[in-house]
């Protein structure tokens, strides 16, 4: 219960805080992309403010050696930087250049009713089920940690 | 929905971006301080449905409450009060666009929230390689349709 309570309740500050910041209109997302145009810098700053707060706080979240409520951080188990990894970046960011869109905003622009995300949600679900490594053991595309077999509570 | 629409171009809003991504920081770190998970948006939504039964709620809950957060900002008159125009891009723009999000974000292992904030937060040299090149390909696309080809 607390589990749930917790992870709606990181999914609720970080959907405000999308809005709040106009990340979830595509095109002030493009108007930062545009960098030889009427330049926006927003975006800069949103991740300023969101990295520059992990940066300072995951060390000593990590610190503690294992979160509340879990045996252990489920964190990737991959350092290399490899073809896969950065022609996957490249295709992303090609795409959100395109529409403006990146997972995020694109699930939260749902509930503003903004229809252009009937579009592009579909397709981003099946290029999500096409881009997984499609050997065994699929499902272990994410940055989370690939070794995960037994979720524990 | 109000039918307000806006053109290509938009305002620098320092305050509302700072304070914006100072929430989603703060949610990053109660994810992983809490559940150990990361707070990346691709890979939570992503194994939705190929999580083990017990992996599957706090994403579900996750994901419902992004979409309540949104809409309560909205609500609240915080952020951009408008859709984009109609017809800003054609159906096929935004397929492809979602085709190679989905496709890149699961091939790359994270997005903007994955790699950008927590794999930085998390001094992630993947991270930080990831987020330099789709940052790079994003403007190159942007600039290349709306300047070249003049889609945008």
């Amino acid at each position: 219960m607390k589990r749930a309570a917790v992870a709606l309740l990181a999914g609720l500050l970080f959907g405000f805080g999308l809005q709040w910041a106009g990340m979830t209109d595509p095109v002030k997302v493009q108007a930062f992309l545009d960098v030889t145009g009427p330049w926006d810098p927003s975006l800069a700053l949103v991740m300023a403010g969101a990295a520059g707060t992990t940066l300072l706080l995951f060390p000593l979240i990590r610190r503690r050696g294992r979160p509340w409520w879990d045996v252990r951080f489920h964190l990737a188990e991959r350092w290399e930087v490899d073809a896969r990894l950065l022609s996957g970046a490249a295709l992303f960011g090609l795409g959100w250049g395109v529409a403006g869109y990146c997972p995020g905003p694109a699930l939260a622009g749902l509930a503003l009713g903004n229809p252009e995300l009937w579009w592009f949600l579909p397709a981003y679900a099946v290029g999500t089920w096409w881009g997984r490594p499609k050997t065994k053991g699929s499902g272990n595309a994410g940055l989370t940690s690939p070794g995960r077999r037994t979720p524990r509570h | 929905m109000a039918a307000s629409f806006e053109a290509s171009s938009t305002s620098f809003t320092p305050l509302a971006a700072l304070a914006g991504g100072l929430l989603i920081g703060l949610s990053a770190c109660l994810l992983l301080l809490a559940l150990g998970r990361v707070a990346g948006i691709s890979g939570i939504a992503g194994r939705l449905w190929g999580a083990a039964a017990g992996d599957r709620a706090w994403r579900l809950l996750f994901v419902l409450g992004l979409l309540a957060g949104a809409w309560g900002a909205h609500a609240l008159s915080l952020g951009p009060p408008a859709l984009p125009a109609p017809g800003r891009l054609s159906p096929g723009w935004l397929a492809a666009a979602g085709l190679l999000v989905g496709w890149g974000t699961a091939r790359g292992s994270g997005c903007t929230s994955g790699h950008g904030v927590c794999g930085l937060g998390l001094r992630s040299k993947r991270s930080l390689a990831a987020t330099a090149v789709f940052v790079a390909a994003g403007m190159l696309a942007v600039y290349v349709l709306r300047h070249v080809v003049g889609v945008l």
